[in-house]
């Protein structure tokens, strides 16, 4: 019987060689828990028979020994992954209904190594926000504090780790839509580096950004999941021939670590998060490593370099939600042009039309210098001013975000702009195409406190075996 | 850059989204907000400096042409909001 939550996938098999459980007796926690806590808003539906005949398949493999490295997990997708035979909507009423005809890259490597599926969880539309409160189908609330947000845009992958409701979740990260939520409910979650996972079969939101990354429990099943979904893939151009290898902790490496003044010093850092920025600190030079302060002076160019080229990007990549092809058609239009415009109109929230409609600005003949090109060379300083810090140290550190989860229907919740700062130290790797990860440490008044480091590009096995380094620390 | 009810008009129909009234001043006053937060990009001197379009380094990778089948017209079809067996069904485009 399954009596307590696991927290990694080397744990679940153990206990499974043992004989204390079995794929079905976890299929039945999952789904009991998920049952259980239901009004969290986590998850958009649970496919409970399916990982029920699933557990029972997987059971007898491994008993006959054929069973693949991720047999005894049981992964929530998030809703904006396409998995053949299952809906898959953006958390949009758009494409509510859509169901998926083919399977993503990312997934069907988890699946080909014995993964289950446990469901498909709720994220702001499109990928689309930093507080999970865009959703179609209504906002997920923090398993720490149910008057607080989850973050976003992953904010249902994040709460299902986080509520014990699966062992680990796939989301997908822009601007710091994994890194944001991980960090607001205590989980590991990265971002790789641009191009290690493929993109195929992920509902685009802005394509030069987008990285399809895990969220879990344990850096080793993060491990896990990056180097089973990482490499090329003939469906995604983009995707990297990078070579992928696999995880092995090492206690003993002493890093260079550069850390952010400007976040150190950022107005909006609250109390309790910089102290513990300054408390990392210290454990890690006392631990040895050599740590030292490093100006960045575009902290406050990221986010609006960042919001001119995603909703460009965004703009043009959901132009393809009309009504012809799939989703909703209104019911209300005459011609083809109403067609969409109703369609479209009907079927958009307020932050996804708000989004198109600063990227047909920024995009459209008389801003585009000004706007869209201006960014893209910003974009190129950011890149090369991050390189450069990270040709002379290990990582760049700071704090995931500026402060722990927040209201729910709070300021920020009426104030885009304020909204947008919510990833003013995540979107800096996204805009480099530099890998990221935010580490949990202990909680401030209940609540989460994640670190981020970025490192160099495809050093993902770096930024593991530091956050296996920070996790054994003593907060 | 001025952003009056003709600007949002314009983007909207180029966005093929339609706004109410109040939707419209709503969209304008955060449209106005995000544009001088973006403004803010002019300050960093890039002088010189080539737009970044592709993140990636790896340039010309080639592969052989080998056609396969792709999706079937069944799986095409199946989410069309309307359709018959073999084509999507639309509004009428072309009017005499």
């Amino acid at each position: 019987m399954v009596s307590k939550k696991y927290n990694s996938l080397a744990h679940i098999q153990s206990d499974i060689q043992k004989g204390v459980i079995s794929c079905t007796e976890l299929a039945e926690y999952y789904i009991g828990k998920g049952k259980e806590n239901e009004h969290l808003n986590a998850f958009l539906e649970v496919f409970s028979d399916e990982a029920r005949e699933k557990a029972s398949i997987i059971d007898t493999k491994i008993k006959n020994g054929t069973a693949g490295r991720l047999a005894g997990m049981f992964l929530a997708i998030k809703d904006n992954i396409c998995y053949t035979g299952h809906k898959v909507s953006g958390s949009s009423k758009i494409i509510e209904n859509y169901e998926a005809v083919y399977t993503a890259t990312a997934l069907q490597r988890l699946l080909d190594e014995d993964v289950i599926v446990i469901g498909r969880c709720n994220c702001d539309e499109f990928a689309m926000g930093a507080s999970n409160e865009n959703s179609a189908f209504g906002h997920v609330k923090n398993a720490a504090d149910e008057s607080k947000v989850p973050g976003g845009s992953s904010g249902g992958s994040a709460v299902a780790v986080q509520a014990d409701l699966c062992l680990a979740a796939l989301g997908s990260d822009t601007g710091g839509s994994i890194r944001q939520p991980a960090s607001f409910t205590g989980t590991y979650g990265m971002k790789t580096t641009y191009g290690r996972i493929s993109r195929n079969g992920l509902l685009a939101y802005a394509s030069s950004f987008d990285q399809i990354g895990p969220l879990a429990g344990s850096v080793e099943d993060a491990a896990l999941l990056v180097e089973i979904m990482a490499g090329k893939d003939e469906n995604d151009a983009t995707s990297s021939n990078e070579v992928v290898q696999e995880f092995t902790a090492d206690s003993t490496k002493k890093y260079k670590v550069a850390y952010s003044k400007e976040a150190m010093e950022s107005e909006g850092l609250a109390d309790d998060v910089k102290a513990r920025y300054l408390e990392l600190i210290d454990k890690l030079r006392a631990d040895g490593h050599t740590v030292e302060e490093q100006s960045f002076p575009y902290l406050d160019y990221m986010v609006p370099c960042y919001y001119v080229l995603t909703t460009a990007e965004a703009s043009s990549n959901l132009s393809r939600y009309s009504g012809m092809l799939y989703g909703t058609r209104s019911s209300n239009a005459h011609d083809i042009e109403s067609t969409f415009k109703k369609s479209r109109s009907e079927g958009f929230g307020e932050e996804v039309k708000r989004r198109i409609m600063a990227g047909t600005f920024v995009l459209s003949a008389d801003s585009y210098d000004a706007y869209y090109s201006k960014a893209q060379k910003v974009r190129r300083v950011i890149k090369e001013e991050s390189d450069k810090i990270l040709a002379e140290y290990d990582f760049f550190l700071s704090p995931t975000t500026p402060s722990t989860a927040f209201e729910i229907g709070g300021d920020k919740s009426k104030d885009p702009i304020q909204m947008y700062l919510a990833d003013i130290f995540t979107v800096q790797a996204p805009l480099a195409g530099l890998p990221a990860i935010s580490v949990p440490t202990k909680e401030s008044n209940g609540l989460s406190i994640g670190m981020h480091f970025m490192a160099k590009a495809f050093e993902e096995n770096k930024l593991f075996n530091i956050s296996k380094i920070v996790s054994n620390y003593a907060f | 850059m001025i952003i009056d009810d003709k600007k949002v008009e314009d983007l909207a129909h180029l966005a093929r989204l339609e706004f109410s009234d109040n939707q419209k001043q709503s969209i304008k006053s955060d449209l106005v907000r995000i544009i001088e937060f973006c403004d803010k990009l002019n300050e960093v001197n890039t002088e010189g400096v080539e737009p970044l379009i592709y993140l990636s380094d790896q340039k010309n990778i080639l592969r052989q042409d080998i056609s396969k089948p792709g999706l079937s017209k069944l799986e095409v079809l199946k989410n069309a909001p309307s359709a018959d067996s073999d084509y999507f069904k639309v509004p009428k485009v072309i009017t005499k």
